[in-house]
Formats: structure tokens, sequence, C-alpha cells
């Protein structure tokens, strides 16, 4: 069902394609099942998982999906794909992530070129982890692909791998890389005590995205704003006019310092440093609406950063990073003292550097 | 995971079997030994538990390199004692923690987590939460890249911990943060910075413990900025607090860092704060020091001074000859060596300074006749230091608040 030339018909048609082709058999029973399925090919998100193609193709009623600033996990590639079910779009939400219906899924699949020189090319899955909305709430899963990368096996207390690539600067870097357990899962996903999705929110999601050849005969639109698209598309119900927050992309570098750290630290440190988040006890709160100076750890005294405070007094001490707990431990790979303390093995040196900078421009 | 019980366990879980017959739900026994794959069956054990389970680690080690964690309700975690089921962590890689808890109604009891590379054993949010039996330890003694805390329920209600040994944290050994109706009892804290630690809380008693060779053998502290503060209604009872000589180990930017060599039970804002019946002994900085928080802070909803202490019928033996660090220099300044059994700061806010305190915010001291006090009278100093010395007169302190009631938990009904 070629849509090729038909694009001057607007989304209205758009919209009642990508309806109708869902209904042709886009269901995903295994999204509820009590007992998760063993592999991730059983969910059927992806057409052809086969040795090579990986899971290029998204099956009817999967839409990729990117955000502006994602979490940084040891330089990983992660491909995201969304489920919602046949008219039951997610509803917008002005700060926390949409609200996904019962039934939908969100899907990320990690991933490491060979040699980051040519990310193309050789590229090995790595995991797949899949956020399921069941009845009772959300529960997170983790597949680990395969040898062969013909599938991916659901991993319950997690694995490690190890893992080596070649960088941008052509050097080779190995690895500890670790697989979430289930437990860990909710390590990071959790608001108050029960799993929640953390990187769909209005304000990421809001940004041109080329969704390409996808089953609702939208060929050809090229890039469109992601919000919008999912609007029109029967994803999103609910989307304003006007007035969408908008995170910036952190490796923006044309964008302000102080809008790319904000979006850096709402996206790696607030889904445990906030009110309701693992790491309230803190007091430490980086949340992207969060106006309080001291919680957001200016001048902010550390009460159980143990040996992650080093020698230093303060979280932030404006225009001294080299002060500031929070670079030490976003530098650091040891446990105990990294931040944040799950999810990666390796320092993003880029985002240390952005945020001494962010840091020195404070007063 | 959910495997029958093995024959070793039998007797264990005849006298379990009793007990658990709280809900429903069947419980199960999960027996995990040590092996090759005892990590990942240790980590599937506590993921998969389900209410009213109780995971059984049987004797041995457990080389552990990822931290564990449990977030299920009405789940038991026992081994076989301190010292015969061991989770040791020191090739750990990931994870703030050895064992997180974040669920309701835990009992951990009868193992050791040893060389955590952060916390030994953390429980957030709980309610019902009992750590006893337990040992929590850096084998390797003080060093400043030890993990912070050892037992460390935060944020958490009905916390018991019994019966506990930690040895090592470069923080605190037996730290509660933030939590209300909290027990420490009966419990050894030693070769920590502070031994135990009772912080930004309500509704404590610590007592029958031995605080010994840490930096600080027992801390009662409220803090500024924090999600729960006004810490209060703490007693501190029947200790022994006694040869606290360990060097300050703590990273510098820890607020124990300030704690002196030779502190025996430091109070630090809070209200309605009692020390009483404890033993305390060669403590060389000072054996009971009541002060305010000292640092600059921005939050309007803290009380920076202590408010009703009542200190009473300790025993004093040698101490305060050796005052250490800035704080033991502070204080010998002004008191003069031996620094006395009792010091108090005497910071008071500025319209009290003017005026008077109302009684239920005082000082307060009631001793055996020979036990040596002073009050600092550092805002005094601070503001007219040509005319004021120290007041080293315990008559004048006298007095007595209403005790807090004895802190009752749901989970701990027998005694």
């Amino acid at each position: 069902m070629r849509l090729a030339g038909m694009a001057g018909i607007g989304a209205f048609v758009a919209a009642f394609l990508v309806a109708a082709t869902q209904a042709a058999g886009a269901d995903y029973p295994a999204i509820l099942a009590e007992k998760p399925p063993r592999l991730l090919s059983a969910y059927g998100f992806f057409e052809g998982i086969k040795a090579g193609s990986g899971i290029s193709k998204p099956a009817q009623g999967v839409v990729e999906y990117d955000l502006a600033t994602p979490l940084f996990s040891d330089f990983a590639v992660k491909i995201r794909h969304v489920h919602v079910p046949e008219g039951k779009p997610a509803k917008y939400t002005v700060s926390e992530a949409l609200d996904f219906p019962v039934g939908a899924a969100l899907v990320k699949t990690f991933a490491f070129p060979a040699d980051f020189r040519h990310p193309q090319e050789n590229v090995r899955l790595i995991e797949t982890r899949v956020l399921l909305h069941q009845a009772d709430g959300w529960k997170a899963m983790a597949y680990v692909w395969n040898e062969e990368q013909s599938d991916a096996e659901l991993k319950i207390a997690g694995k490690r791998l190890d893992l080596s690539f070649v960088d941008t600067k052509g050097e080779e870097v190995s690895f500890s890389y670790a697989v979430p357990n289930r437990n860990q899962c909710k390590g990071c996903h959790a608001i108050s005590g029960e799993i929640a999705p953390i990187g769909p929110k209005a304000r990421n999601l809001n940004r041109d995205f080329d969704h390409g050849a996808d089953q609702a005969g939208n060929m050809g639109a090229g890039p469109r704003n992601q919000l919008q698209w999912w609007a029109a598309n029967g994803l999103l119900a609910g989307l304003p006019d006007e007035g969408v927050e908008k995170a910036v992309d952190w490796l923006d570098e044309k964008a302000p310092l102080d809008a790319r750290a904000r979006a850096w630290l709402d996206v790696n440190c607030a889904h445990c440093h906030r009110a309701e988040g693992p790491a309230s006890n803190s007091g430490l709160f980086l949340t992207w609406g969060e106006n309080s100076e001291v919680a957001r750890g200016v001048l902010k005294r550390p009460v159980a950063a143990g040996r992650g405070a080093g020698d230093n007094q303060f979280d932030i001490v404006p225009g001294r990073p080299e002060q500031s707990i929070l670079i030490t431990r976003v530098a650091s790979t040891e446990p105990g003292v990294m931040m944040p303390e799950l999810g990666r093995a390796l320092t993003d040196e880029r985002a240390v550097e952005m945020l001494r900078q962010w840091i020195l421009t404070l007063r | 995971m959910r495997k029958p019980v093995t024959a070793c366990m039998l007797t264990v879980s005849t006298m379990l079997a009793a007990v658990a017959v709280s809900g429903p739900a069947i419980a199960a026994d999960i027996a995990v030994r040590p092996g090759p794959n005892a990590a990942e069956e240790l980590a599937e054990a506590l993921i998969g538990a389900q209410k009213g389970d109780t995971i059984w680690l049987g004797f041995g080690r457990y080389e552990l390199t990822d931290g564990l964690s449990l977030y299920v309700d009405d789940v038991s975690v026992r081994g076989m004692g301190p010292d015969s089921s061991i989770l040791s962590f020191k090739e750990q890689q990931g994870s703030g923690e050895g064992l997180l808890v974040t669920s309701n109604r835990v009992i951990l009891d009868g193992f050791a987590v040893e060389d955590a590379r952060g916390d030994g054993i953390k429980s957030k949010g709980s309610d019902q939460i009992t750590f006893t039996n337990l040992r929590v330890e850096w084998t390797n003694g003080p060093d400043e890249k030890n993990g912070a805390y050892g037992v460390y329920p935060v944020s958490s209600k009905n916390v018991l911990i019994d019966n506990v040994t930690v040895r090592g944290a470069s923080d605190a050994g037996i730290y509660v943060g933030q939590s209300d109706g909290i027990v420490v009892r009966n419990s050894l804290a030693e070769y920590n910075v502070a031994g135990i630690e009772i912080e930004n809380s309500f509704h404590a008693d610590v007592y029958k413990n031995v605080a010994r060779h840490n930096t600080g053998g027992i801390l009662v502290f409220d803090l500024p900025n924090l999600p729960q503060q006004g810490g209060r209604d703490i007693r501190v009872f029947d200790n022994e607090v006694t040869e606290n000589d360990t060097a300050n180990f703590a990273p510098k930017g820890n607020t124990v860092a300030m704690v002196p060599k030779g502190m025996g039970i430091m109070v630090m804002a809070n209200r309605n704060v009692h020390v009483f019946g404890n033993r305390l002994d060669k403590n060389d900085t000072a054996h009971v020091l009541i002060a305010a928080y000292p640092e600059d802070y921005k939050d309007d909803n803290y009380m920076f001074v202590p408010r009703g202490v009542y200190v009473h019928d300790n025993t004093y033996g040698e101490g305060g000859g050796a005052p250490d660090g800035e704080v033991g220099e502070t204080i010998s300044k002004y008191s003069g060596i031996p620094v006395p059994d009792i010091v108090w700061d005497g910071v008071t806010r500025i319209p009290e300074w003017l005026s008077w305190t109302a009684p239920e915010n005082r000082i307060y001291i009631s001793e055996e006749a020979g036990t040596t006090f002073v009050n600092l009278k550092m805002l005094s100093q601070l503001i007219l230091p040509w005319s004021t010395t120290p007041d080293t007169d315990i008559s004048a302190y006298k007095g007595s608040l209403p005790e807090p009631a004895p802190v009752e938990l749901p989970q701990d009904k027998t005694s």
C-alpha cells in the first residue's frame, strides 16, 4: 500500500490509513501476557528478525522515535520504538512522560558499531529493553541478543558482557557492559515506587524526525515534528497547538549552554534526583522544572555522598567546576562514586566538559 | 527458582512454617548456595520472590560483581549467621550499595555484607524494615575508600536494628536518615568514622549498643535542605561509648569529616533529645557535645540549634585529654585541657541571646557530683569576646524534660 504522490491530501488521510492498517493485524498480545515471552521475536515488534538485518523493519503499528537528549549508556546507539493500541492514543502531559494506555509498549534496542568512525557498519545488537504497560502497571524486561543476531533472550537477572569498540578517535575501548536485572530497571524507572517510562516526555520528543516509509504510507514525508506526527497518526491525543516545551539536543553547540545542561541533567539524573524518585533523600533535585537553586545543587552540601564527595563541600560551586561534586561524580567510573550509579561503566567526556563549561558560567 | 526446601534446612523451615501463615499466599522457601552461578541465582531469587517467601542463604561466601536489590513486600532474607553466610562485594562493578531494599515488612537476618563499594545494606522508603543478626564490614579496616554507610535505612518507617555489627564505614556504621520510628539496640559499631548516627529522624531509641574505636561514638544530627528535617524525640541510653580513638578517615566533603577523634556522644541541632544511663570512657576530645549546626545554609525551615536536650545519669570515665581537630581545638581553647565531660557550645538564636530561652528549649544536665561541664558561650565569644568567659557551673543547668515514650514497632511486639 504505497501512497507516494498522495502526500498533499494531508494528515487526515494518513491518520485514517494508519488506523486501518493497524486494525488489519497489528495486535501484540504478548504485551499483556502475565508471563513474559522468553524470546523477543515472540512479541512480533519487528519483521524479519534475521542475521544482519537486526531490527531494521518495525512491524505494523510499531513506530520508531527519537529523543532530543538521550540518557548516556556507554555510547550505545539506541533505537527506540513505541506501540500504542489502536484507538487508544497516549495522552499529552506537560512535564512527565506521556500518559500511555494499557497495552502500550516502549522498545529500546542498544547496539554498538565495531568502529564509531563508521557507525553504520558492523553494528552489533546487544540488548532490547521493553517497557510494557499492563493493567497493574508497567513491566520492565531486558532481552539479550544472541551471537547470530537472530533473536534476543529474556534475562531476568541481568548479564555482564565484555564489549569493545573503536571510538571516534580511533582508540580501542573495552569495558564490562551491564544488562540490567529486572530490579535495576526499577532503580531508574520509578516514580513514587512504581515503574514508569522516562524518555518520552513531550519536551524531549518535540523535535523533527524522519519517519520514513512507515505503514501509514507516509513515505517521503521527510523530517517532521514527532509530536505532530504522533498526533496525526493516532499515537497521541491532546497535543496543544502551542506552548509545548522543547528540550534541546545537549550536543547542539548552538543551543544555550544552560539549556543544554538542564536537558542533560533532566535526562541523566532527574529520574532519581526528584522528590518522587529513588534519590529523594539526597534533597538534590535535578528536574527540568526545579526552581530552587539549592535543590538544584548550587552551594548545597551533600548528605550521603560518602566518598563520592571527595574533598569537596558542595554539589555545585558556581564558577568552580573543580570544586563541584557533580563533576566528580559524573566523571568517575568507580562504583560508590559515579553517577548515575546504574547504566554506565564509561565516562562521557563530552558531557563532563559541557557541564564544566556550564558551571564556569554560573554566578 | 522456587525450589523445594533442601534437606539441611528442614528444621529451620519447619519452625518458620509455623510463623509464616499471615496470608493466603503459600510462602515458599528459596534456597541459594554459594557456587559459580550463585550471584545470578541470588539476584533471580530476590527478583522473583513473592509475598511471604523466605530466601535462605546457605553456608559460605558469595562473590558478587553487582549490587543486589529486593523490591517485594513481606520477604525475609536469612543466612546461617553473620560469620557463615557472607556476601562479598570485593569485585563489585556497579550499583551504589551491596543490598538495596525498597519494600515493606522485610526481614534481613543472619548474614554478612563485606567490602561493598558504596553503602552496605540500604533500605529506602521501607515500612517495617528489620535488620537483625547481621555483620557489615570493610575488611581492610578504616580507609577513606570504604563505603559510606554500613546499615543504612533512609526515608523509612518502623526501623529495627538489633544485634548488628558494623566495621570500617567511612561515614557511619549504623546510619538512620530521614526516618520515623527507630530502634537501634544490642549492636556493635567499631572502627567507623561515626559508630551510630541518627539524622533528620523522628522517634528513635538507641540503647544497649557498644560504640567503640570509632572517630565518634553516637551522633544525633539534623541537617538543612533535606526532604525530612527537624529531627526530634530521641533517646540514647544504656550504651557503652568508649575508646573512640580512630582518626577521622571520612572524605573531607562529608558532614562527619568535622567529627573529632575521641567524640563520645554528639547532639547537633534536633529537638527533645535524652541522653542517659550511658557509660562513657576514654573519649579524648569530649564525652558529650551539644552543638549547633556550624555551617552556612539557605533554608528557612531549618532550626540550627538544639532544642531541649536532657543529659542525665551517665557515668564518665577519663576523657578530654587530647582534643582533636578543629572542633577539639575550638573547644579546648576556651575550656582548657582536659576538656570537661559535657560540652555545650552555648550557641542560641539571637533573640534568645538577647532575652531568654523557653524552658522546653533549654539544655538540662543532671549528673553525679564531680561530673564536669562547660558552656563555651560561643555566640557571646563572637559578639562580646572581651567580656565572655565560659560557664562551668553545672548546677545552673539542673532540671529535666519529660521523656519521650518508648518507641514501639509493629514488627517488635515480643519485647
